[in-house]
This record gives C-alpha cells, structure tokens and sequence, in this order.
C-alpha cells in the first residue's frame, strides 16, 4: 500500500504544475454563457498545443499515453488551478476514445485531430424522452436510403448541441430485432444540416447547458457508421464506460475548492464556533476524503485488475450526494445571501439538483450496485 | 500510488479469516457472551502462539516487525469474527507503546504484550475495553490528546457491564498514569493509532453484517419472491455497502499514515473514527432491519455485531468530536 505518488506520477505532476504556473488560464467570463464556452475553446486550444489536452489518449494520437493515476492527477491539478474543463470534453472522453476502439482507420484520421485542438466539438445523441436511464427503449430510427441513412427522432438534454459540429448518435436501425437492445447502430452525425433542429432546454438555474434535438431527415452517410450496422449497443456501452472515470477527479477537486470556501465564509461570520455549523462541515469534510480515497481504490483496482472493484460504482453516487449537502449548507450558513439571484452559491444550489441525475440517476445507480455489485436478484421493474 | 493491500497482507488476511471461521463460529462467541463476557481462551491462546498480538510490535522486543496496515488486516477479520479476545486492547496497546512509549516501558511490556502473556485495556476511565484482568492500560482521556499508561496497582479496575458481552469492559477510577514516553505530540499520535485500531475492527464488524444480510434477503422468500429483489431492500443493502467502503477506505488509510506518513495521521485518524463509529452503528442497524422479525431475535447473531459496533463507537468518543477535529484541522489550512 503506498498513498504517495511514484517517481514517474511525481514528475508528471510537476511538469503539468511548472505549465500551468506558466499559462494562467485566466478568469472564467461571468454571466454570458457563449463568452464562457469560448473561453474553455481557447483553453483546450492551449492545452493542446502544450501536448496536455488529452494526456489519456495514446501518444500516437496526441496524447501521453497517461495511466489512470496520471489522468487523475491531470484533472486534479486543472482543478487545483482553476481551469475549466476543456471546451471539448465529450469528444476528449467519449467521442475520441469510442473511434480508437471501433472506428476505421479512416474514420480516426478524419476525426481524432479536430477533437484534440476543439476545432471540432461534439455532442453526445443519446438519451430520448422515453430513454433516460433505460437506454436500449431508443425510439430515434435511422432508414438506409442509397449510401445514406435517413435519421427521424428526437433527443433530449444533449450538452453543447449548439457548439457542436458532430454528435455521438444512437439510433434503432432494425425495429424487428428479438430484444430491444439489439438493432442498434451508432453514428457520427454532422450536426450542420438542415434535418437537425436544437432548441434550448432552460433548466432551473435558468442557464442552457442542455438542448432537444429534433431530427427530421438528417443524413448520414455509410461511411459515417461507427463499429457497423446493429452493433449500436456494444459501441454505445465504450462510450459510456468511459463517462465516469475521468471527470470524477476534477469534480471532487472542485467540491473540496466549495467546502475550503465555504468554511472560509463561516470563519469570518464566526461561526465555526457554532457546534452544529462545525459538525456539519466536519461531516462534509469527511465526506469529500472518502470520496477521494475511495476514487483512489478504485485507480487502483482498475490499474490492477482492469476492472472497478465493489467501491467503483458508489463514487458518482457519494458526488452528487455531498455536493447537494454542502450547497444546501452554504444556504443554512449564509443566508438569503446564498439566495441571492446571481449569487453563486445560488447557482451550486441549483445546479446540484441536477448532480443526482445526470449521467445516471441515484435510484439507478443503487439498483446497479444491489445487482451487479452485490449480487441481489433482479427487481421487479 | 498503490491503494489495495500488498499480496502479503492479502496472505494475512487469507489465512485470518481462515482461522477464524474454523475457531470462532458464533456458537463459540455466543458461548463466551452467554457465559457472562468471557473470553474464548482458546482461541486467544492460539493467537498469542502464532504471535498476532505482535505483529505491528519490533522484532526486538519479540514481536514480528510489521505495521500498522497489517495490525489493521488482522483487526477487520477478528472485528469480522466478532471474536471474543483481549486481542483489540492488546494488540493495539503494544502498537501505541512501541511508537511512543520510552525504552523502559517498551522493555517493560512490549515482550509481554507481543507474546500475550500479558494482556492490555485501551480506552478512557468511564470505558475501557479488555481493562478487567489486563496488566496495563493505555488510556485516551486527557484533555490534551496525549495517551498516557496506567496500571490496574495504581487504579482501580472494575468490571463494567455493557450491552456487549463479546468483550469485557471496564471503568477505571483512581490512582496515577504515567506519560507515555515523554507525552506530547508522539503520545497524540499513539492515541491516533489505538483509534484507527478500533477503527479498523469497526471494517470487520460492518463487512460481516453486510454478507450476513445479503445471504438473508437472497434466502428469505415473501409475496413468491426473495425479499432481496425489493428495491427498498436492495437500496438498504447499497446504503450498507457505501457506508462499510467509507470506512475501509478511511481505516486503510489511516493505517497507512500512522507508518508511512505520521504528519498526516491526526486528520487520517479523525476521518477513520468518525466514519466508523456512525458507519458501524448505521449498517449493522440496517443488518437487523434487512432480517426483518429473524433480526430481531437473540439467535440471529447479528446483534453481537450491532452492539459491537455500539460499544466501538463508544470506544471512538463517537463521532462528533472527530468531525470538530476535522473542521479545525481544515480551518487552519484554509486560513
């Protein structure tokens, strides 16, 4: 057992610190959603010239071929320095390592460079109104017309819709198959074209992170079908088993960043003499340590095993939970300050609602941990 | 960065809950606790052969030189086993005096400690575990945080009665201790580690209800189906399964830090108690709930881990004074 970084972890670190001394990433634009989105463009193009802006990827493809550790440290340090993410995540984390796996070497060609530099951005087609959580109930339908398929469907809460030039797209290509998961087929849709349509979905923080798209005969082209025709679900699943591994560590960087200001803003307010105030950080605060050191087990586990161990699937969960606690405790501690329209722990608020269901709610979360983890016998659903 | 056990702690941990599923069943652990909080004295006369009292104590003074991780692996599959030993007290005792105790008083009681020859208490004057019939005591009441020594000629030792007849406890009143080594911040960190030991139990006692439970509700069968396909059931047995990881990590962790990183022991430390005292008391609720009316009956066996866990909990002053400790320590840095 050894919680220290090794020589090699060390040096990373270090060389990504001495970088990111050297390009401050300045300060996030306030208030203006599409001057903010620029501002982490410009970032990932920076990042990308410094040979820093997919450190998970292979060398060959522009990446240092980091380990998961490394990768962890990566997001950490972001994090520590108050970058943002880069402006291209999805294509970073999903887009691009779903074409490594499945993709023609043509379709890596074509694709992984634009995604490394943000030149192009991409959005990810998965969920519908009916298919949340139960991705394989799919309705959007993709029909072969020539050398082209026709795509008719509607997606919904797809993040950066209207940046992106490329969207990750699963569509039911066989509506006869046996079982619903099969007749699937992944595609790399242009978003630039007249068949796509993106409407703003206002959330309650009153931002637009997320967008429906209406698809009304947009074109693919055969060329642009990832991992072949029905193999929609196994190319769909590489994608989402790369969704929650990265970010968690910047994620949970960030939320300590909150606790650290929030016990800050309790100190001058005095009241970390307040026994029920200093509890309920010392709760939070022991929350956010098991959360990073069980994301550390589950490194490991990974790095050892090639799989997560039973601690893997709790760390989103643990999240979503303690930033929800800590944000609710900013408003108990701060008043209608924390309440103010504007204010940004008024935002965390309401953001933090959203934590428990994105990217897989907590109720489902916790079925998968009672029947993959341990083993309990499928729900009656 | 490397967080699992070494393939030799993994052997550890093997060949213990090996031993103690042969030895200590809960027949025998009812039978200890129904005689009045006795100990299996077999049992623990076997440990002390294989020399697991010693483990984290030096090979100097008799004991096997290893650390405080593997002092931890032994202590989550006897908290596993419920097992009824003076092994917590004792063991956990050698560990704080052989990181902070003087050459006098590591000449004095590691040999006997590591052999278990002789056994210890740990704990405070209102409660001290394994204190009834231990030669020396290593108490954590002082206001300073400084463990400090105590024998059962200076004090009085009586018995105590508690809710957890598995171990025997104690009340001391009475007499003198004496500093440990020479007090101060070392004697903090050996407290540090008699917590992080109890903590480490607390892993053991939290895994054994959660297997327990999810043998019950794979079993139990109601309305046609086994109890454990109800989502309420299975969103419980998640909650336990959370609430038993937060606290290994933490003890792990802990453990980890009392050798390889003493500066960050005193947060590691008050991570470690505070996740056990409410994660053990929290799942081991949850493992009488998961049995339904079963849970609730003396046989079912998984109340001697619901009222370890209480009395651990006590052990650990609870886990309110640990999570002010984590506020401040944060507070500090954060200024």
């Amino acid at each position: 057992m050894d919680l220290t970084f090794n020589a090699e972890e060390t040096a990373f670190r270090d060389e990504l610190r001495a970088w990111l001394a050297a390009n401050d990433p300045g300060t996030a634009p306030h208030g203006d959603e599409d001057a903010h989105y620029a501002w982490r463009r410009d970032w990932q193009r920076r990042l990308a010239d410094g040979g820093w802006a997919a450190v998970h990827w292979p060398a060959e493809h522009g990446g240092r071929g980091a380990t998961l550790t490394q990768s962890a440290i990566f997001y950490e340090e972001l994090a520590a320095a108050g970058a943002p993410l880069p402006a291209n995540v999805l294509g970073l984390l999903l887009a691009g390592p779903t074409i490594m796996t499945w993709g023609t070497p043509e379709q890596q060609e074509r694709h992984l460079v634009p995604i490394l530099t943000a030149e192009e951005i991409w959005c990810q087609g998965f969920s519908e109104p009916d298919a949340g959580s139960d991705l394989a109930a799919l309705k959007t339908r993709a029909v072969k017309d020539g050398d082209e398929w026709v795509i008719t469907g509607q997606k919904v809460w797809t993040s950066m819709a209207q940046y992106a030039k490329w969207c990750m797209l699963v569509a039911r290509t066989d509506a006869d198959a046996p079982k619903k998961h099969q007749g699937l087929t992944y595609f790399l849709m242009d978003m630039e074209q007249d068949g796509v349509e993106i409407v703003p979905l206002k959330q309650i923080t009153g931002e637009s992170e997320f967008n429906e798209l209406f698809l009304d005969g947009a074109r693919v082209p055969d060329a642009n079908v990832l991992g072949g025709v029905g193999n929609g679900w196994k190319v769909a699943l590489t994608t989402l088993m790369n969704e929650r591994s990265g970010l968690a560590f910047f994620l949970q960087v960030r939320m300590r960043q909150m606790l650290d200001q929030l016990i800050g803003e309790a100190a001058e307010r005095g009241l970390l003499e307040d026994p029920v105030v200093a509890d309920k950080l010392g709760e939070l605060h022991l929350r956010c340590e098991v959360l990073r050191l069980t994301a550390y087990r589950g490194l490991t586990a990974i790095e050892t095993y090639g799989q997560p161990g039973p601690e893997g699937s709790l760390t989103k969960w643990m999240w979503s939970d303690t930033n929800q606690q800590l944000t609710q405790l900013a408003a108990d501690i701060l008043g209608p300050e924390a309440l103010t329209a504007g204010a940004p722990w008024a935002f965390e608020l309401l953001r933090a609602r959203g934590n428990s269901i994105e990217g897989g709610t907590t109720e489902v979360l916790k079925n998968i941990v009672a029947e993959r983890v341990l083993g309990l016998p499928r729900a009656g659903r | 960065m490397h967080f699992d056990l070494t393939e030799d702690q993994k052997e550890i941990k093997r060949v213990a809950r090996e031993l103690l599923a042969a030895r200590s069943s809960w027949a025998r652990v009812r039978e200890a606790a129904e005689a009045g909080a006795q100990y299996d004295q077999a049992l623990w006369d076997e440990l002390a052969q294989l020399g697991w009292p010693g483990i984290a104590v030096a090979e100097e003074h008799g004991g096997q030189g290893l650390g405080a991780v593997e002092l931890a692996v032994l202590l989550e599959e006897l908290g596993y086993a419920c097992a009824a030993t003076p092994f917590l007290s004792t063991a956990a005792a050698a560990a704080a005096i052989q990181a902070a105790g003087s050459d006098a008083q590591r000449a004095r009681w590691l040999p006997a400690l590591a052999s278990g020859e002789a056994t210890a208490g740990i704990g405070t004057r209102a409660l001290c575990a394994d204190g009834v019939g231990a030669q020396v005591l290593v108490l954590l009441d002082r206001p300073s945080g400084e463990a400090v020594l105590a024998t059962p000629n200076d004090t009085d030792v009586a018995l105590l009665e508690t809710i957890d007849p598995t171990r025997r406890y104690a009340t001391v009143s009475g007499g003198d201790a004496e500093p440990l080594g020479n007090g101060g911040a070392a004697a903090v960190a050996a407290g540090d580690r008699v917590r992080a030991a109890v903590a480490a139990e607390v892993v053991g006692v939290a895994q054994r209800a959660l297997e327990m439970t999810l043998a019950y509700v794979k079993e139990r069968r109601q309305f046609g189906v086994a109890v454990g396909s109800f989502q309420a059931v299975q969103n419980r047995c998640a909650q336990m399964l959370l609430e038993t990881e937060s606290a290994r990590s933490t003890a792990l962790y802990a453990a980890w830090a009392a050798d390889a990183a003493p500066e960050r022991l005193p947060e590691a430390a008050a991570l470690a108690a505070a996740a056990a005292a409410d994660g053990g008391r929290s799942v081991t609720a949850s493992a009488i709930q998961a049995h339904g009316g079963i849970g609730f009956t003396w046989e079912a066996d998984v109340h001697w881990l619901y009222k370890r866990a209480q009395l651990d909990a006590a052990l650990l002053g609870g886990a309110r004074r640990h999570r002010a400790t984590l506020t401040a320590l944060a507070a500090v840095r954060v200024a």
